[in-house]
């Protein structure tokens, strides 16, 4: 089954760690996952400057492992992103931040990618949220 | 044919980004001509209220997105009944109110679901 996951929550939700559990659970039983979408406070989970004490699991870390050895498509939404201060190189020198806190293997882009996915996948997962 | 995506809206629109970044998928779900529909439920129906005056909170008027939706050509647009009467809201007149049984309906009807 092809899958399309968003993640609305951050790495220190649990639904953040769910959504993350799902994804490799759904790659181990050989599903596909189409997109990650991270959108609301799911941006968040992409952020590279999280420090989780050293005790608790490093979520944001562990998402980004994964994205990286599977090779997957993941997305960050750009608007949201800009709105929480998650930023990569590009927007933090267009809007002169001192930050950057996104780089690979995600990539930030719009909504359209979530649409996009979504009539892609078989199913819309999605994790988090108010 | 293009799949149908329901998005359900449960935040008020002044108590954080939620409420407009609902809004957000379902104009530009519109504007790729994608078949969305728009549920109103819990404080999401506060969305609904009218002469709200966004100015005395510092905020940007929602209203105007929600204007927008007939021309990015939504008109799927509900609300909860239940959710509008406990809140003391008239029935509005930019969303059509339905009842739990129809709400679940609806839910079925659609192919993929969001709820923020």
């Amino acid at each position: 089954m092809k899958f399309a996951i968003a993640v609305f929550s951050a790495a220190h939700a649990p639904s953040s760690r769910r959504a993350l559990l799902f994804a490799q659970a759904a790659l181990a039983d050989g599903h596909e996952i189409v997109r990650l979408f991270f959108y609301q406070d799911g941006v968040y989970s992409a952020s590279n400057t999280v420090v989780a004490p050293q005790d608790e699991q490093d979520i944001a870390r562990q998402w980004r492992e994964f994205v990286s050895a599977q090779q997957l498509d993941a997305v960050v939404c750009i608007a949201a992103a800009l709105r929480r201060g998650v930023l990569n190189s590009e927007e933090a020198a267009r809007y002169q931040r001192s930050a950057v806190n996104v780089d690979a293997p995600w990539e930030l882009s719009g909504l359209g990618q979530l649409h996009d996915a979504s009539q892609t996948a078989d199913r819309l997962i999605c994790f988090g949220g108010p | 044919m293009s799949k149908s995506l329901l998005v359900i809206s449960r935040q008020a629109p002044w108590s954080g980004p939620s409420a407009r970044e609902a809004l957000d998928i379902v104009l530009a779900g519109g504007a790729f001509d994608l078949p969305i529909g728009l549920l109103f439920l819990d404080d999401g129906v506060f969305q609904l209220a009218p002469h709200q005056d966004a100015k005395a909170v510092q905020q940007k008027d929602l209203g105007a997105n929600l204007q927008a939706l007939g021309l990015f050509g939504i008109d799927a647009v509900f609300a909860c009944e239940h959710s509008l009467a406990a809140r003391g809201l008239t029935h509005p007149a930019n969303a059509q109110p339905l009842n739990n049984e129809q709400i679940s309906q609806l839910i079925d009807r659609y192919d993929q679901v969001i709820t923020l």
